[in-house]
């Protein structure tokens, strides 16, 4: 195993075995974020004299250490989770020469379990959108066509894995923020269930929704670095309790004759014909493996879209009150005398935030006010419940749920960019996953005609990651896409 | 910083409708939005916004069509209690921490900000 053949958690482990140490394997893909990440635009900041210290003493570790299951494992961490004496800006200019003090609880156990935080990806800014093109730095471009987008809004996390400039890559999921994009660039993305991965230190975007998870070329790395970070943590009270199982172990145990539920109904409409070509063939690979397919109805799940439109919107119009000129990074200049508080915090916003994050701040900032709190936001809480009680119900007799994670492959930049209604149904598969808390993965799948990579997604009971993860281990066993590399990435698989 | 009222069902001035089944949105209630959500808008954010959030919001108005009496309403998907830690004394972040993201800070460990009062 050389350097410059590295893909997967498992060929570091090999090299390394090898002989390579964790700083070669450091100064490899720094080397390949140097070379390729140009036109991709994944990172916003490469760490690397942090990240060579931090290989360094890996090498360092006395033979009386126990072996660390991501030692020396480059991790790329979307710029939302707070990464401490790096900058963590959430690609918005309100936090633009922000620096973490402290690390968020999924950098503190990536670092005690070896891996190496090798920069800060691109996103949507604060991870609101699904295309990474609203970033105060620019947009990242999709390694399989540089003039399409790469999906949001971990997007950078998504190309940087997808172009091998990193073999492993955390983001945050709120409405399909880490499978959307996984979809778009051809890779594995998992959002856990709700609780599943402590928040502390992810900027809050929608906090009964936010749920950080991983990204990976294969289903086994996916489930090496979920339970690297899972798991309760004393900073989030919101972070569960129940036991996290050894995921490793059951990849290795096929699921005994699974049902797979399909909500065939709500594809019949606005699903692109090769997304369906696509989903339906991985269906028959599914079927061929002793799955059992069944129809299951899921009749509110076509109102996830407006749900959650109304919901995060409010829960963000509220968590980003705090961004107001005083504590973090950002002011405007205001006129010394004649300036009071209010127009500094006025102006601070409205030039510190872009169009995206605004719009939602003022759905939110509407969906709450008085006259208005029932109709929208109450409403949007019960339907909310309609759709975990359709879950609920096709849970007592499927193991997982599966449908296309996206409608369609990945559009061209700038395509949508002043249509933000369009881009929301996009999330029209990946929202209930939020919405209702549950576990879902997403699965490269097969192309499109365009040569563009498509997405399964299989959704899962709450705190059963171990199903979707079996399942989808299955899958990628015979159907083996991650082994395709796109144009732009780093090396040629 | 301020944060408009939440849960008072006093009429509101705005003249979005829900009664009709149409939602409209005029500039002045962006206009009014935008106070309470402390932005400063220009006059062109303000006409861009007025068009984008009236699609958006009529766009909400299919979930009137769901009857959802007695239906509770999900707030959060916990469904176990949050567990609380053990309330002990623990250093705190140093304040020259805390301050150093500031745009404008004391050296006695202080925010300072423009005028608050006349």
């Amino acid at each position: 195993m050389t350097a410059s053949s590295i893909q997967t958690i498992a060929d570091i482990r090999t090299a390394m075995a090898e002989g390579l140490t964790a700083v070669d394997i450091c100064a490899q893909y720094l080397e390949r974020i140097a070379a390729h990440d140009g036109p991709i635009h994944a990172f916003t900041h490469v760490a690397k004299e942090q990240a060579l210290e931090r290989a360094e003493s890996i090498d360092r570790r006395g033979a009386e250490d126990p072996d660390l299951p991501l030692a020396g494992v480059p991790v790329a961490v979307k710029d939302n989770i707070c990464t401490r004496g790096l900058p963590t800006t959430a690609s918005s200019r309100i936090l633009e020469g922000f620096v973490a003090p402290y690390d968020a609880t999924v950098i503190d156990r990536l670092t005690k379990a070896g891996a190496v935080v090798i920069g800060k990806t691109n996103c949507d800014e604060f991870a609101m959108g699904s295309t990474t093109e609203h970033s105060v730095s620019g947009p990242t471009h999709n390694p399989w066509d540089l003039e399409r987008v790469p999906g949001g809004s971990s997007g950078g996390s998504a190309a940087a894995v997808a172009a091998r400039l990193s073999p492993i890559a955390v983001g945050s999921d709120t409405g399909g923020s880490i499978r959307q994009p996984a979809a778009f660039c051809g890779i594995v993305g998992l959002k856990p269930t709700y609780g599943r991965v402590s928040r502390y230190g992810l900027l809050a975007f929608a906090s009964s929704l936010d749920q950080i998870g991983p990204f990976a070329l294969t289903v086994s790395d996916a489930a090496t670095l979920l339970q690297a970070i899972a798991g309760q943590d004393s900073c989030d009270a919101t972070s569960a309790v129940e036991a996290v199982p050894a995921f490793d172990a059951a990849l290795r145990e096929p699921v005994p004759n699974p049902t797979i539920g399909v909500p065939w109904q709500i594809l019949e409409d606005g699903v692109d014909p090769d997304v369906h070509t696509a989903f339906s063939a991985a269906i028959d690979v599914l079927r061929g493996q002793g799955a059992k397919i069944v129809d299951v109805p899921l009749p509110h799940a076509g109102y996830a879209v407006p749900t959650y439109y109304v919901v995060a919107p409010a829960e963000a119009s509220s968590n980003l009150a705090r961004y107001d000129g005083v504590r973090y990074a950002y002011r405007a200049p205001v006129d010394a005398a004649g300036a009071d508080l209010t127009s500094m915090y006025d102006r601070t916003r409205d030039t510190g935030f872009g169009d995206e994050v605004k719009r939602r701040i003022m759905l939110g900032t509407y969906t709450l006010s008085a006259g208005y709190y029932d109709a929208y936001y109450l409403k949007a809480q019960q339907v909310r419940t309609l759709i975990r009680r359709d879950y609920d119900t096709a849970f007592e007799r499927v193991d997982a749920i599966a449908m296309p994670t996206t409608p369609t492959p990945a559009f061209g930049l700038g395509e949508r960019s002043d249509d933000p209604l369009q881009l929301y149904m996009g999330d029209v598969f990946t929202a209930s996953a939020n919405l209702t808390g549950l576990p879902a993965i997403s699965l490269p799948c097969g192309y499109g005609a365009s040569g563009l990579p498509v997405g399964l997604q299989l959704t899962g009971r709450a705190f059963d990651e171990e199903t979707l993860l079996r399942l989808g281990a299955g899958y990628e066993r015979d159907a083996p896409w991650w082994r395709d590399t796109p144009p732009a990435a780093a090396i040629r698989g | 910083m301020s944060h408009p009222h939440i849960g008072n069902s006093v009429a509101h001035p705005w003249s979005g409708t829900l009664a009709s089944g149409v939602t409209t949105l005029s500039r002045s209630d962006v206009e009014r939005i935008a106070a309470l959500a402390h932005l400063e808008l220009t006059e062109s954010e303000t006409d861009r916004f007025t068009r984008q959030l009236g699609e958006i919001l009529s766009y909400f108005d299919r979930l009137q069509q769901i009857d959802t009496t007695g239906v509770p309403a999900t707030t959060h998907p916990v469904t176990s209690a949050p567990v609380m830690r053990a309330d002990n004394r623990r250093p705190s972040m140093p304040r020259d921490e805390a301050l150093a993201n500031a745009p404008d800070s004391c050296g006695d460990g202080l925010f300072r900000v423009p005028r608050v009062i006349g």
